[in-house]
């Protein structure tokens, strides 16, 4: 490079280069400050979710994006034209940026609000009938959604088809213009709440897997539909198993490409995985400890004096630090158009790593007091530390094992060749 | 035989249901226990029992681990029965012994305050002399089993001194006294904790195990001893995780092979039973030392520390293999996982133990 001439960020960060940042200004400039616009915007989050608190509308509450279901919430994030914040105006959305959103969600999570009602339709549902969905579909769907009115759970995951979900079973058989669906879906969110399905399910049984699945939304009050609440290891039953026993539905149903669902859908997980949730999900557990610990005094002092408690949230806010900036990196990826398959897989990966230590530490601290349950007379911060630390064991195992993202980061991001 | 017995008597479907029940116990299992003379393993032939070592009590824990096994078998044994052997006189001994040995007398152990601390400045409840008697006065926090038990050993301040350790008391206190009462504790496994409350509870001179104003060395010993037991049950839960994991990989099968077949399944079980082996050694040492009579503190407190350490590891790891199914309450995996964690809070954690080690390697 010439003597005197500053390096550009291309120099040093080729093109694509996961390291280029900016979310304030434009293009070529390395810059980690929001505009006055964007911040304007969270503060106008801000307000209203404080509001709302202040009104006893909601308490914080951790894991409230897919536990804290409140149509009522929902309506009032509908009425601010917060759902659908990035799709097309003339769907009725706002026409606004991914980082916009991210900034929407940010403060949701923060502030544990109740807005699992919208989440997964606003999520990845909105997106996948866009890119997919006819115009009749994207007419009908996509305003009752922004209208909060729309709760769609997510049919993905069955009894054999897990991390392998290709390997799905649940039927959709043609039958004239229509489809029949039988089979069985589980860990539905947004199952027990839902009044649309995003279905995957098999469409040609002798096509090779991945391509005879096809991807389906339809309403859930149709004969022939089961809802059962599956409880999980925290008590809570923010996911369903459904079953489907001869379930008629209209071919206009489908989405996108008949046998095509399974590429289709792939671009759906990295939504899936892409978002602060996966950090920010305990957000309200990380404030009540660190103020747990500046209240609560021991030999004569706060704990937040304690060496050893300082170092435990020290490396706490590290990881948050690195976490939010990992997850921000996707928002910009997808600012650019790329899909964010690598960037989201590393995020979520050290993402869900970081709740997990957080409620491992939230633990430590509290000591015996850490076992009891929010019911109980004595227990601190609600009781919320038990229930992350035991809700925290599903983490690293939703929309994604670790360890199948981390396969994603090794072959697809570092070439690492496959056995 | 214990796993066995365990096996066929203590299903999960009944630990699920002694979740639910208040007692938290079953007597009717509890007598069969008796029988088998669980309760008596450790207590003398004369007292009834069956003459049997420490170390033997361990292999005992470590089946009531796998099992999950909740009840006041751990408060009875080591919290009731091992302190009254070791310091009682002969009059307690002849006293209480017998009934722990046939199953008829439930013990337990108060020593946790608000402050939720195990060392001696954390014991504030007051024991003041009135006559033949002590009135014991304030709230005890975190007591196994209080609710059933029939007698409680409470340790008391009776005496200040420029010493902490000095002044402290244990008594043995019958749970029907007046002015006692139990407000239970909601916890997230089995165990069956007690707010209790002492208001005036009159406890005469012959119940003061050991001496008076010099009972923290008693209380000592049943923390090393309580500390190692939790250890033996948290190496049964980690085990039976472990075995149900490695059990889970070789039937589970995605992408058309089993999944224990990836190598990151094989190094993640490898690293569990690499953490729970070191476990085990680590508390067998000290068990061993503590039934030699060897000073133990170092090793009670490395093999405590490890358990923590290890279960951090080891349940997560067991969750991640069995993947979503295992974070379910209808799947066994869930009990390995609050169990544990129970008993790695109970009677010290890693942090309370490592500051123990700083101090044995003299960094003090």
């Amino acid at each position: 490079m010439p003597g005197n001439q500053r390096p550009s960020q291309s120099d040093i960060f080729p093109e694509g280069s996961p390291a280029k940042m900016s979310w304030g200004k434009g293009e070529g400039s390395m810059d980690f400050e929001f505009s006055q616009e964007q911040e304007k915007f969270r503060r106008d989050v801000k307000d209203f979710l404080e509001g709302e608190m202040k009104q006893g509308t909601f308490k914080p509450s951790c894991d409230a994006w897919i536990q804290g279901f409140s149509p009522e919430f929902t309506k009032k994030v509908a009425q601010r034209g917060w759902i659908g914040l990035t799709w097309p105006e003339e769907y009725g959305g706002q026409g606004r940026s991914h980082m916009d959103r991210l900034i929407l969600t940010e403060e949701m999570l923060r502030y544990g609000a109740p807005a699992a009602c919208h989440w997964f339709a606003d999520r990845q549902i909105g997106s996948a009938v866009l890119r997919y969905g006819t115009e009749e579909q994207k007419r009908d769907m996509l305003p009752k959604i922004i209208a909060g009115e729309a709760y769609v759970g997510l049919g993905l995951s069955e009894p054999e088809a897990g991390s392998d979900l290709a390997s799905l079973q649940t039927k959709a058989t043609e039958d004239g213009d229509d489809y029949i669906i039988d089979g069985q879906k589980m860990w539905t969110s947004c199952g027990v709440f839902m009044n649309y399905i995003y279905l995957l399910a098999r469409t040609d049984s002798e096509a090779a897997k991945h391509r005879g699945i096809s991807e389906f939304i339809f309403e859930t009050d149709l004969p022939g539909i089961t809802i059962t609440p599956t409880i999980d290891i925290t008590g809570s039953t923010a996911w369903a198993e459904v079953f489907f026993d001869g379930v008629r539905i209209f071919g206009n149903q489908l989405i996108g490409e008949k046998n095509r669902g399974f590429y289709q859908v792939v671009n759906q997980l990295d939504y899936e995985r892409a978002g602060l949730e996966r950090l920010m999900g305990n957000y309200p557990l990380f404030e009540a400890i660190v103020q747990f610990t500046k209240e609560t005094h021991r030999n004569g002092k706060p704990l937040a004096q304690e060496p050893l408690i300082r170092q435990k949230l020290a490396r706490l806010q590290t990881e948050f630090e690195v976490g939010r900036l990992l997850t921000y990196r996707v928002v910009l990826v997808m600012e650019e158009g790329r899909a964010p398959n690598v960037e989201a897989a590393m995020a979520k990966t050290y993402s869900t790593a970081f709740e997990q230590h957080l409620a491992s530490i939230s633990m430590e601290i509290l000591g015996l007091y850490g076992q009891l349950l929010g019911e109980s007379k004595w227990a601190p911060i609600l009781g919320m530390a038990p229930h992350s630390y035991l809700g925290a064991t599903g983490y690293s195992l939703q929309a994604g094992t670790s360890e199948v993202l981390r396969n994603i980061v090794a072959l697809r991001g570092l070439g690492l060749p496959a056995s | 035989m214990a796993r066995d017995f365990l096996m066929d008597k203590y299903p999960k479907a009944l630990v699920r249901e002694m979740e639910a029940d208040e007692n938290g116990y079953s007597p009717e299992l509890w007598r069969e226990m008796a029988e088998l003379g669980w309760m008596g393993l450790v207590l003398p032939e004369e007292y009834g029992g069956s003459g049997m070592s420490f170390l033997d009590l361990t292999v005992l824990l470590e089946e009531t681990g796998r099992a999950c096994l909740s009840g006041p078998l751990f408060s009875t044994v080591v919290l009731g029965a091992l302190p009254i052997l070791a310091a009682g006189s002969d009059d307690q001994k002849q006293q209480y012994l017998p009934g722990i040995a046939s199953g008829q007398t439930i013990f337990t152990f108060a020593l946790t305050e608000a402050s939720a601390g195990y060392d001696a400045g954390s014991v504030a409840v007051k024991a003041i002399a009135d006559g033949d008697d002590y009135l014991i006065n304030g709230v005890k926090l975190f007591v196994p089993d209080a609710h059933v038990a029939d007698y409680l050993l409470c340790v008391a301040r009776t005496g200040e001194s420029t010493q902490i350790e000095n002044g402290i008391t244990v008594f043995i206190v019958d749970a029907k006294s007046q002015g006692l009462s139990y407000t239970p504790l909601k916890t997230m496994s089995g165990d069956k904790l007690s707010e209790v409350t002492f208001n005036q509870v009159r406890v005469p001179v012959a119940n003061i195990l050991g001496e008076p104003d010099k009972g923290w060395e008693i209380v000592r010993k049943i923390i090393e001893q309580a500390a190692v037991a939790k250890c033996c049950f948290a190496i049964g839960a980690m085990q039976q995780a472990l075995d149900i994991t490695v059990e889970y990989a070789k039937e589970r099968k995605q992408y058309d092979r089993p999944i224990g077949s990836f190598q990151i399944i094989q190094h993640y079980c490898a690293d569990m039973a690499i953490d729970i082996d070191g476990s085990r050694f680590t508390t067998y040492q000290a068990a061993w030392r503590l039934n030699e009579g060897l000073p133990s503190t170092k090793e009670v407190a490395i093999a405590k520390a490890w358990m923590s350490e290890a279960l951090g590891r080891v349940t997560p790891l067991a969750h991640q293999i069995h993947g979503a199914i295992g974070s379910t309450i209808d799947h066994d995996l869930q009990f390995y996982t609050r169990y544990g964690k129970a008993a790695e809070l109970s009677f010290g954690d890693g942090d309370y133990y490592r500051e123990i080690i700083a101090r044995e390697m003299g960094l003090s």
